[in-house]
């Protein structure tokens, strides 16, 4: 009886609606959070699987060997290599494409290298313009490589005790 | 000014008039407009996010931006719809929503037509919005906006008893049907006076109806997003841009009928000098701008209502709340106390 009553009371004088505006009210003057992207960007670990790349050693011989580690492990089936034995005896890649669409990021790639040649970078901003801009051919993930050498080497030492 | 009226001669009154007319629209789609921008910036703060803020400093020019995208897009009639009814759809809701705005008084003289049964006029003119939105859900020949237009129609044939009721309180108390008089009745020495005091089971109750009126959150089951999309689902580029200008007209509507009758109108909080130095004009102003910050302020709180129990809400709870209320208002005003009450 008594329960019934405060109840009818609570909701006929919106005791409960009140609080919940309450609630509102109080978060209007909350330090807002909001990371402003293009020109703040949110803290990224070394792991981060972003776009691939192919690395090259420091004297510029590109390391993928053309094991097909890579191209076997991918689960997506996105990576398609082609090797041929070069005139100095070595095993080289003469196609290394990664179809981005169908890459889902997994980083087993990444894993499976012997050689750390194909690696996945911090850079998670790029786009393609019409159909086939995502499929990345050899000199396209070198091109990356090349360019971020300096922030992918750091994110490997930074990770290389715990691998 | 004569200069004008003897060029155009008889024609006069009529180009005064559309003048006038213009002055209103004008600044009320404007405001319509900011309204929007309005209500993201402060469901954004509530929600701590900040809204919109790329076009334009702070964002401001963000609902232009909206306002061209609309404009830009293409109009698509759905092949089953009924092409005159679809397009006849947002021109009845958009129509109410301006035509109310006749009577609405800014100041004791500031009126575009002074008429002596004001309140009635608009309770009459609001009651016609529900048609463009049944018409749209109707024409559209889509079950998904037919469901949303059955709903829309029920709640708002159902909110307008007990809104129409709570106004019935208010012409009680100021003893007239003219908005002017209704707002000068409730002159006094300060916002005590005003009619949110005496009658205030009946303000909450036109507050909250008109918000179920308006079908804006918790009461918006008839577009319901979430689950329906509602009438409007096959609407596109100005056609919908219609529909969403009337939402936003009737809400500022509704806004200041409430900020008229039951929060003073023009009159300042208190009759002391700082206060009435400002003029009426921005006292309104005022008032409106904070129940419209109410109803944003619902919307970012409450989620939306079950059908059945919006139903409930207005039979069983509104109705008899109202009748209750008007008995009594009706009985003190024959006591020595009914002073309290005018």
């Amino acid at each position: 009886m008594m329960k019934s009553l405060n109840a009818f009371f609570k909701s006929l004088l919106l005791i409960e609606l009140l609080q919940g505006m309450a609630v509102t009210g109080r978060y209007l003057f909350a330090r807002k959070i909001t990371v402003q992207y293009p020109e703040e960007r949110t803290p990224m670990s070394p792991r981060f699987r972003g776009l691939h790349a192919l690395r090259r050693y420091p004297n510029g011989e590109e390391r993928c060997i053309a094991c097909k580690l890579c191209e076997a492990v991918c689960p997506a089936m996105a990576i398609q290599i082609d090797m041929e034995e070069r005139a100095d005896g070595t095993r080289r890649t003469t196609r290394y494409d990664i179809d981005l669409t169908k890459c889902i990021f997994c980083g087993f790639c990444e894993e499976s290298c012997p050689v750390d040649s194909i690696v996945e970078t911090r850079i998670f901003d790029y786009h393609g313009e019409k159909r086939g801009d995502l499929y990345y051919t050899k000199q396209m993930l070198l091109a990356v490589g090349d360019k971020h050498e300096e922030q992918i080497a750091k994110d490997r030492a930074a990770d290389a005790k715990y691998r | 000014m004569e200069f004008f009226q003897s060029l155009l001669g008889p024609a006069w009154p009529v180009v005064w008039t559309l003048v006038k007319i213009i002055a209103i629209v004008g600044p009320l789609l404007l405001a319509v407009a900011y309204v929007t921008y309005a209500e993201r910036k402060v469901i954004g703060y509530m929600q701590v996010r900040i809204g919109p803020n790329r076009v334009g400093p702070l964002g401001l020019l963000q609902p232009i931006a909206d306002g061209v995208k609309l404009m830009m897009k293409e109009i698509i009639i759905p092949s089953g719809a009924n092409k005159k009814l679809f397009l006849l759809g947002p021109v009845l809701a958009m129509a109410p929503a301006l035509a109310a705005w006749a009577v609405v008084p800014f100041s004791p003289e500031l009126v575009l037509a002074n008429i002596d049964a004001s309140l009635l006029y608009i309770m009459a003119i609001t009651s016609m919005g529900v048609y463009g939105i049944v018409l749209a859900g109707w024409a559209s020949n889509s079950k998904y906006p037919f469901l949303g237009a059955m709903r829309s129609a029920a709640q708002i044939v159902s909110y307008e008893i007990a809104m129409g009721f709570a106004l019935v309180g208010v012409l009680m108390a100021a003893q007239s049907l003219n908005l002017v008089e209704i707002v000068n009745a409730q002159k006094g020495s300060s916002f005590f006076s005003w009619y949110w005091l005496p009658l205030f089971p009946m303000f909450l109750v036109y507050l909250i109806s008109s918000v179920a009126e308006i079908n804006r959150a918790p009461f918006d089951v008839a577009e319901g997003e979430s689950e329906i999309v509602g009438f409007h689902a096959e609407y596109s580029g100005m056609a919908f841009a219609v529909f969403f200008l009337a939402e936003y007209a009737n809400m500022i509507l509704v806004a200041t009928l409430t900020a008229l009758m039951f929060l003073g109108g023009w009159l300042p909080p208190f009759d002391v000098a700082p206060f009435t130095w400002i003029p009426g004009f921005f006292w309104l102003i005022a008032k409106i701008c904070f129940v419209l910050f109410l109803f944003l302020w619902f919307r970012a709180t409450f989620p939306r209502y079950r059908y059945d129990q919006i139903m409930r809400l207005g039979w069983k709870v509104f109705i008899p709340v109202t009748l209750v209320w008007l008995l009594f208002v009706g009985a003190m005003m024959q006591t020595p106390l009914g002073y309290l009450f005018h």
